[in-house]
């Protein structure tokens, strides 16, 4: 299945995905807009982290499109994915425990990419200025020389938000950006999110309906692989359908 | 290269490292050591391109390989196959019945040179392929495995089911290759007696050299940010991939310059210890060689060198007075090391000696700021490990 092209900075169109018969993912259809913040809710088992999967790239599709930026996505590797300007941020906080917050950020500098490249990398001025840009940002700036598996849970979170944003990706995916975290860490992370979704599209996997009120543009509801409801935040926590599956228990 | 660029490759702990190595290999051993001894240290620095590389694959790259036997035998074999050409001219062979090829093929029924030996009447074509060819065959078994997303387990039994191939075709081919007894009665080298001591000296001495131009190599891999993108995919491969890396040609890569390592060891093995075998090539030599490396500490390139030098003096001795229990003492160390210390020498030296060396150094110098950072990081990464 082809699908047209759009201004939309990302179109899913009759996406299936299928293991073993299981329809984990089942025909679903949205859009991104350009500088949206899309939210996706759902049950455990919904499919969120599997629509994630597959438009980075992690898992192939049984059938269906997803075009960024006018091109198609499935067919591609997942470096290409983020070349092309997709960054993803993991549910549980992978980040190089090994390196420092610095070779964290450092290393996810868009720069020096292949074997060679890496190999003849420079930390020259850009790529300091940027790392502490970044790590203004997120709250680092004090703990660049410290082991990355030192930080708090937070912090670690922030960290790997931190290394997509030094990728400055046009679409930014973040499965459960808050989960885990303290209140206070809770409501840093949610300035840092208005932050910096300005001038990108973002979407964001995430159970707490308050948090998702205050950041979403349009909320998609997901039930078992498909839309159940798509809307602003306040219309879907009105759905009755989203009640009886989601909110209601 | 600037002199900061210098330092930054070889910031003073490093630097004290490699200059302590020297002057044990340069100086120390050459007097200490009668030539029987030195050579066999130099036999056993060949073992220690191959730790190095595992350094490398292993410690950094999180690739366990358990056939690196497998490069090291091509390395050697390919040195081994022009002495041998050298050692058979007509005039040394001329009681053959085919005078002019090695003497295990006229012993069976070889008449002609086979294709694959001819090139190796060239010595430039001979060290050179001592490291391409290898490291094409790396490159192959690399893609092939690591496009596919082979690793951990499977690429270690696989590696090691290619070293168990390897030694069949070997030892199966007799005509070809010298089978079991691998290519012996080697001479010279270009007309040059490689048996006697001055000779022996000399391979030493280049032995050492190498070590070292691969030392500087893996020096430079480990400080470049293709080094910690190698610590960072043994660590979090997922989050590397999703960061725009193509993960599988740094793995390939790594795999390449491992091999080639180990098969610059294998041509000095050759020119030092005189003959080759498939003994060398197969699954208990690369098994005893990531021991080298485990016992090193295999985070540390010095400490590979270390570590193949004292695991092979202890097994030298051991086996001198009890040679049926070496294989017990060499499974007992693999399971001490990995139960008791981790790290290897290298751990236990940055566990117990490491301040006092920095005091001293500090005492005598004054430390600046940053070699003391980067000690730091490099002595809590040893830690971790």
């Amino acid at each position: 299945m082809s699908a047209s092209n759009t201004d939309f900075v990302l179109a899913v169109e009759g996406l299936t995905v299928s293991f073993d018969g299981f329809k984990a993912v089942n025909d679903l259809s949205f859009y991104v807009d350009k500088d949206e913040i899309r939210v996706i809710v759902g049950p455990n088992g919904a499919g969120k982290t599997t629509v994630l999967d597959l438009i980075c790239g992690r898992t192939k599709s049984t059938e269906g499109s997803i075009k960024f930026r006018n091109k198609e996505l499935t067919k591609m590797k997942e470096h290409q994915i983020v070349r092309a300007g997709v960054g993803r941020k993991f549910q549980t906080p992978s980040i190089y425990g090994d390196l420092t917050v610095f070779e964290n950020l450092e290393i996810s500098f868009p720069r020096g990419r292949s074997v060679f490249g890496a190999l003849a990398f420079k930390r020259d001025a850009e790529v300091l200025n940027r790392v502490s840009e970044v790590a203004d940002m997120i709250f680092l700036s004090d703990l660049l020389e410290s082991r990355a598996d030192l930080l708090s849970h937070g912090q670690k979170q922030w960290l790997e938000i931190g290394m997509l944003l030094i990728q400055d990706p046009e679409l930014l995916m973040l499965d459960e950006p808050v989960a885990g975290m303290s209140v206070s860490e809770r409501r840093q992370t949610a300035e840092l999110l208005r932050r910096i979704t300005k001038d990108r599209s973002v979407i964001v996997i995430e159970h707490d309906m308050q948090f998702v009120a205050e950041i979403a543009d349009k909320v998609t509801v997901l039930h078992q692989g498909k839309i159940l409801a798509e809307g602003s935040a306040e219309e879907v926590k009105a759905d009755p359908k989203v009640i009886e599956v989601y909110l209601g228990h | 290269m600037s002199y900061d660029g210098l330092r930054s490759l070889l910031p003073k702990n490093d630097l004290l490292g490699f200059a302590v190595l020297a002057l044990l290999l340069v100086v120390v051993l050459p007097l200490s050591l009668d030539i029987f001894r030195l050579n066999l240290v130099g036999k056993y620095l060949t073992y220690a391109f191959v730790a190095l590389g595992l350094v490398l694959c292993w410690g950094y790259g999180g690739i366990l390989s358990l056939g690196q036997g497998v490069f090291f035998g091509l390395g050697g074999y390919a040195m081994a196959m022009f002495l041998k050409l050298e050692a058979s001219s007509p005039e040394n062979t001329a009681i053959q019945s085919t005078p002019g090829i090695p003497d295990f093929m006229d012993w069976n029924q070889i008449t002609e040179l086979p294709w694959f030996w001819e090139p190796f009447n060239s010595l430039i074509f001979t060290v050179l392929a001592i490291v391409i060819i290898p490291s094409i065959f790396a490159y192959i078994i690399g893609v092939a495995m690591f496009k596919r997303r082979v690793g951990g387990v499977y690429f270690a039994i696989i590696t090691q089911a290619v070293a168990a191939i390897l030694t069949i075709l070997i030892i199966g081919q007799q005509g070809y290759t010298g089978g079991v007894n691998g290519i012996t009665d080697l001479r010279t080298l270009k007309g040059w007696d490689i048996r006697t001591d001055e000779a022996k000296y000399a391979f030493y001495f280049l032995c050492v050299f190498m070590l070292f131009v691969c030392l500087f190599i893996a020096q430079y891999v480990r400080k470049s940010k293709l080094g910690r993108l190698l610590v960072a995919m043994r660590e979090m491969e997922d989050r590397v991939r999703f960061s725009g890396y193509d993960v599988s040609n740094f793995k390939i890569f790594v795999f390449c310059l491992g091999s080639a390592f180990a098969a610059i060891g294998g041509a000095m093995f050759t020119l030092q210890v005189g003959f080759m075998s498939p003994t060398f090539v197969g699954i208990v030599p690369s098994i005893e060689m990531v021991i080298f490396c485990a016992v090193g500490g295999r985070l540390s390139i010095l400490g590979a060198v270390y570590g193949t030098l004292v695991v092979n003096w202890a097994k030298t001795t051991f086996s001198e007075s009890f040679p049926e229990l070496w294989l017990f003492a060499m499974g007992a160390l693999f399971i001490a090391v990995v139960m008791a210390f981790p790290n290897g020498l290298a751990g236990l030296y940055n566990k117990y000696a490491a301040h006092h060396v920095e005091k001293l150094l500090g005492k005598k110098k004054g430390q600046s700021p940053d070699a003391k950072a980067t000690v730091g990081t490099q002595g809590v990464a040893h830690e971790r490990q």
